[in-house]
């Protein structure tokens, strides 16, 4: 079935695209914090001389993971319920937002603390819980300024990527944190010491998964701050929401991804904080473990022979940072959690139609996602296959009718180059060989792009003349 | 049909046909000059401070790091003599587990030993084993003093997730102090895990 929730843009990708082109602040913030991580990612996977092997690896462990996917979740449900945790199935977001907010109320309290969660956000929790009187306080560094400024993520890793150091004061200034000055460390005092009481009071927390093993039932959550393990670790009641295509089939196959994982995505050899958790553990941790398993979209992209490998994932935000389309626009342009190259060809699969047809086209095919996946998604390929396949705009659908009716007769060919060029001879002229906007519906093309103009003769021409 | 079984029902029509070989070619068993050296410069690199000793130094080692702080929580099995050249007050999470407020005390330290180590990225494994203890401990204190064997000390993760007795205890994979890349994507130490990690390594 379709997926539904914040996965789908409400307006079209070009148009939000214009409108982020003209904040310069935006741009100059995203092209500082896209530059430092690229090198540091750089030279992190240039440390690992086993890297493309791991790459191949990364792959085909979750292809396997798709084609073994029905056993394999049975499996990951058994054993984690034989481990103490209660094992949830939703359809889309609705459901899976509805069964959380109960599991929630269940438990009599009004807050719940909350670990970033790429799922979480999917389904629209927050915005559930919120209506069902409980606040979700969210606990990672950037998802807590992107909380208080009222605004809405726009990285899948940094939330916050698109505010500078300067603003992020600001924004904890204005919500009454206090940080003497905008240095990083002293941004991280202040949150810290505005979470900290709500660590050690809360009654549940909320997570997502990096991971699901499948033979052991045990949860991985990847992390830098600390706030995960703090969730994880000191509320009586945890729930977490897993995307069905997070399972990995054994404990071994973390050897894999726990190497790929930190270095793709914050550029770091380790990321400081990595928790493994398999339901309860008496006298440590949580009493009471949920675990919704989460479709909302990812069957509908499985079916798909070419967009499937989009379920890959592993989430390291790898591809927006070299992405040259997101560096300039930004994560809100693409109007879904799911931004940047990744976003382009989730999204569309896991929503169908609507506002997310214009994604597959936010892109220049450059490739350069592609060679930073670490598990080898060619995104390129499923963006053109996307395109193929998807609903083609009006402009789009005349153009080309036009063209294979000129093409059709070798007449009207001929005759169209030359009405073309001479056309042309005063244009040249006057804008010296660019034009930056055609009548519709060629109008389609130069919206975005100038058109080049006719040549002054044809290869036939030439070959004729030059044989002669 | 509920949730649980259309869910299935669709993965079942959805998933591809063929069987997947996974190629594993990468390496499991890398085996560096100086593992010690090795981890000492990961460690560094984030933060980390690293004191080493020998066996019989460690009670002395661990006097010194901990000199100025006046109490310390330890698991249940962090040896006696580990702790026999320290001055301050020793509380134990045992019989009784200590209360999450006495672990955020001001001024706490928890000493702790680990379960593996891994030097290519600088990593400490816990895997709640007797001289780990809950998670809770080596979380809410500001300062972790971690004892390291240099046996417990291997080149990759490949070789450290082997070397686990048990993977589903609650495992937590420690590298540095805590810190977030959150802003401006450049990694900062100090959020809401310990600030201060030390790492004592126990040479034979
Ligand atoms: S598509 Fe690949 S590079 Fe992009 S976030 Fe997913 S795993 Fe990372």
């Amino acid at each position: 079935m379709t997926g539904t929730g914040n996965i789908v843009a409400r307006k079209a990708f070009p148009a939000a695209a214009k409108e982020k082109l003209t904040d310069t602040q935006l741009r100059a913030n995203l092209r500082r914090a896209t530059h430092t991580i690229r090198d540091k990612r750089l030279r992190v996977v240039g440390e690992v001389p086993d890297w493309e092997a791991l790459r191949v690896a990364g792959a085909a462990i979750k292809d396997d993971v798709l084609s073994r996917l029905p056993e394999l979740l049975e499996r990951f449900e058994a054993a984690a319920t034989a481990a103490g945790a209660v094992v949830h199935w939703a359809r889309d977001a609705a459901e899976a937002a509805a069964l959380v907010t109960d599991l929630v109320q269940a438990t009599g309290t009004t807050e719940v603390v909350k670990i970033k969660s790429m799922a979480t956000q999917e389904i629209g929790l927050n915005e559930e819980l919120e209506a069902a009187g409980i606040a979700a306080v969210e606990t990672d560094l950037a998802e807590l300024i992107v909380q208080l400024a009222g605004d809405t993520p726009s990285h899948i890793l940094v939330p916050a990527i698109h505010y500078n150091r300067s603003q992020i004061r600001d924004i904890f200034t204005r919500n009454g944190l206090s940080a003497l000055t905008d240095d990083p460390p002293a941004l991280a005092e202040a949150a810290r010491r505005h979470l900290r009481a709500k660590f050690l009071s809360a009654k549940v927390a909320i997570s997502g998964a990096n991971f699901a093993v499948a033979e052991s039932g045990t949860l991985v959550v990847v992390e830098s701050e600390g706030n995960g393990r703090m969730c994880l670790t000191l509320p009586e009641t945890l729930i977490s929401v897993v995307g069905i295509e997070k399972l990995v089939p054994t404990f071994r196959d973390l050897e894999v991804f726990l190497q790929l994982l930190p270095r793709s995505s914050t550029g770091e050899r380790m990321n400081p904080y990595t928790s493994l958790w398999t339901g309860v553990t008496p006298g440590d941790g949580p009493r009471t473990v949920h675990i919704v398993l989460v479709d909302n979209g990812r069957t509908d992209t499985l079916a798909d022979e070419v967009g499937r490998q989009a379920l890959r994932c592993i989430r390291c935000s790898a591809c927006l940072n070299v992405c040259p389309v997101y560096e300039r626009v930004g994560g809100h342009a693409y109007g879904s959690v799911y931004p940047g190259p990744i976003g382009a060809i989730l999204s569309p699969q896991m929503s169908g139609e609507g506002a997310n047809s214009t994604l597959p086209y936010a892109s220049t095919l450059c490739g350069a996602c592609y060679d930073a996946c670490p598990v080898r998604i060619n995104i390129p390929e499923v963006l053109v296959h996307l395109r193929q396949t998807g609903p083609h705009p009006a402009a789009e659908r005349a153009a080309m009718r036009a063209l294979s009716w000129t093409m059709r007769s070798r007449r009207r060919y001929a005759a169209a180059l030359r009405a073309a060029r001479r056309g042309a001879a005063p244009v040249r002229w006057a804008t010296g060989g660019k034009v930056r906007r055609l009548p519709w519906p060629m109008s389609a093309w130069t919206a975005a792009r100038d058109a080049p103009l006719p040549p002054k003769q044809t290869f036939r021409e030439w070959w004729a003349r030059e044989r002669a | 049909m509920n949730a649980r079984e259309e869910v299935l029902r669709r993965v079942r029509a959805a998933r591809p046909a063929e069987q997947v070989v996974v190629p594993r070619d990468y390496e499991v068993a890398r085996e560096p000059d100086d593992l010690v050296e090795l981890l000492v410069d990961r460690l560094v690199d984030y933060k980390a401070t690293v004191h080493r000793c020998t066996g019989d130094g460690l009670a002395g080692t661990l006097a010194e790091v901990l000199a100025g702080t006046e109490r310390i929580v330890v698991p249940s099995g962090v040896p006696q003599e580990w702790l026999s050249a320290y001055q301050g007050d020793v509380m134990r999470d045992e019989p009784r587990p200590l209360a999450v407020a006495d672990l955020d005390a001001p001024g706490i330290a928890v000493v702790t030993g680990c379960a593996v180590v891994v030097a290519e990225t600088g990593t400490l494994i816990l895997d709640a084993g007797p001289d780990q203890g809950r998670r809770a401990l080596t979380l809410v204190p500001d300062h972790h003093i971690c004892v390291v064997h240099n046996g417990q000390i291997v080149a990759g993760v490949p070789q450290a997730l082997r070397r686990l007795a048990d993977p589903t205890r609650p495992l937590t994979l420690v590298s540095g102090p805590s810190a977030t890349s959150d802003i401006e994507l450049n990694r900062v130490e100090g959020v809401h895990g310990p600030r201060r990690l030390d790492v004592v390594i126990v040479d034979r």
